[in-house]
């Protein structure tokens, strides 16, 4: 049985002339939660949307749950997929943005029901109980006809990753979900994630919470300048650093 | 004494220019209102005479068919140019690019009358294979009429003018947007139709309620197509009486009367636009009163 839910050898991405991500390996298994740290620029960010490809990696590749990214393998050659049939693939990838990306112009129960139904079609009424049910577990259900204008970033954030739980996602990828929010609302994000992560969920976070990487995750990859400098348990990379990298990194934020 | 100053009385700022703004104003309004009413070669009696006359009322239907019917076909057309402009496509994106230069970089009244003497240079239009045979032909003749010269001349043109709406309209959609849409496995036709397009709307409907407005006036050119809208009534009938100015009142009252209550419309049109993002109706407003000032 195949446990490996994140499969990356050897990532590159390129802007211009400036190496991003300097050949990147990667394995997450299934039911881990694995944080990436690690300066602003170091690539950690980049490397997260290359996963679900909303950035085109230009060299290695990368498969979630058994299947290649963006491409299609046969006769020793990868065929490069059509939009709509990479649109099919991220049905089963979470993602939370910074920036909570919430649409605007939907009610917070209107943003959670919007995939299911305009991607799966499946039925409005079924897709309605269920989509009350998440702003429910993420504490919101009072919130629902509310417009994402009307709620707190944190509540905006909260929203977002009830989104992305209605495609019942195998894998949630996390890309600095707490880095915009007022401090006094990082706290009610992070008690979402938590949860989320003690239900078994396969989670990628991309974070600067220290604390939270300390607490929850199993593995903790710190990377430096386009590469993995360094990666264990969090005992491991935060009680005893091996790289001076990790090492000045870690005095500064600890 | 503290409390003594305390309940000292306020003498607030005078502002002696405004009253200075007044009388010059005044004067001058004054001057107006006296030529308008003392004036007997402005004929008002005409003007109130003419201004219910079948022929205008006509001529008022005639310009609202050609307002609307151009407008529809620069709207879906500017639409599909738009998108081809935002195509991955280069192809695409230089035809679009390659119109609008055309479209916009010639006088309107040059298109109008171009499409009305096409038949000078194509006296048939037939639909077959290109360079082989025809399937259908018609007498060009027959197919420009005045109004088909009028739409295709008021509305291709319209079309440059919205591509450019519609464009900045997508544009101004932010980034996230689309991330997120593709996040959650939609395909681009699903994020445009569901995420991109309604957000996008609400910058594009303030601008192309500007041009309906725009285009209402703007219709008045295909009086050059000899063509008996609004204002070419008027002409008609004042080339028979040589009442020019009462006649032109009697079409400028009725611009007038039907650019307010369009000007009515889109502002309501705004302010139910704006669910969703408190605050987005006033601003878009008054960029669009900039905007429609400068064309």
């Amino acid at each position: 049985m195949n446990t490996l839910m994140v499969d990356a050898r050897a990532v590159r991405k390129v802007y211009g002339s400036h190496e991003v991500l300097k050949s990147v390996d990667l394995e997450v298994h299934r039911g881990e939660v694995v944080s990436f740290l690690g300066a602003s620029g170091s690539g950690k960010s980049t490397f997260l949307r290359c996963i679900n490809h909303l950035e085109r990696i230009d060299g290695g590749e990368i498969s979630v749950n058994g299947q290649l990214v963006g491409y299609r393998r046969a006769n020793g050659k990868k065929y490069e997929l059509h939009r709509s049939q990479i649109a099919l693939a991220r049905r089963d990838v979470g993602m939370v943005f910074q920036r909570f990306n919430l649409f605007p112009h939907m009610t917070a129960l209107e943003n959670v029901m919007e995939a299911p139904v305009s991607v799966q079609h499946r039925s409005r009424a079924e897709v309605r109980a269920e989509a009350e049910a998440l702003l429910e577990r993420v504490g919101l259900a009072d919130r629902q006809d509310h417009y994402p204008s009307m709620l707190s970033g944190g509540q905006q954030q909260r929203v977002a990753i009830a989104r992305a739980l209605a495609m019942k996602p195998a894998l949630m990828l996390f890309d600095e979900p707490t880095s915009a929010l007022d401090p006094e609302l990082v706290g009610e994000v992070l008690d979402v994630m938590k949860s989320l992560a003690a239900e078994g969920m396969t989670m990628i976070v991309v974070t600067h919470e220290i604390g939270f990487a300390r607490e929850v995750c199993d593995r903790v990859v710190f990377m430096d300048d386009g590469v993995i400098v360094e990666e264990g348990t969090p005992a491991e990379v935060f009680e005893r650093p091996q790289h001076a990298r990790t090492q000045s990194f870690l005095s500064k934020v600890l | 004494m503290a409390t003594g100053h305390a309940e000292e009385p306020v003498v607030r700022l005078r502002h002696p220019w405004r009253w200075v703004a007044v009388a010059v104003i005044g004067v001058y309004a004054a001057v107006l209102v006296k030529f308008l009413v003392t004036n007997d070669a402005l004929r008002w009696d005409l003007v109130s005479g003419y201004l219910f006359e079948e022929s205008i009322l006509r001529g008022i239907v005639t310009t609202l068919e050609v307002t609307v019917v151009a407008m529809v076909l620069g709207v879906v057309l500017g639409t599909v140019l738009a998108v081809m402009r935002l195509s991955e496509n280069p192809v695409l994106r230089w035809t679009a690019g390659i119109y609008v230069w055309f479209f916009r970089g010639t006088p309107i009244l040059v298109q109008l009358l171009g499409w009305y003497f096409l038949a000078s240079v194509l006296p048939e239009i037939s639909i077959g294979v290109p360079f082989g045979p025809d399937l259908a032909t018609w007498s060009t003749n027959t197919v420009i009429t005045q109004f088909m010269a009028a739409i295709l001349g008021l509305g291709l043109n319209e079309a440059a003018y919205m591509a450019e709406i519609v464009r900045a309209g997508i544009g101004g959609v932010d980034k996230g947007q689309s991330e997120a849409a593709e996040a959650l496995g939609m395909s681009p036709v699903v994020a445009y139709r569901r995420i991109i397009l309604p957000q996008a709307s609400r910058l594009i409907i303030p601008p192309t309620a500007n041009e309906t407005i725009t285009m209402l006036k703007q219709s008045s050119l295909v009086v050059v197509l000899g063509m008996l809208d609004l204002l070419g009534t008027a002409q008609a009938i004042y080339s028979r009486n040589f009442q020019q100015i009462p006649l032109l009142l009697v079409a400028s009252i009725w611009y007038l009367a039907m650019t307010t209550v369009l000007t009515y419309g889109q502002a309501r049109l705004e302010r139910r636009m704006s669910r969703g993002t408190p605050g987005v109706a006033v601003r878009t407003r008054k960029s669009t009163i900039v905007r429609g000032g400068a064309r």
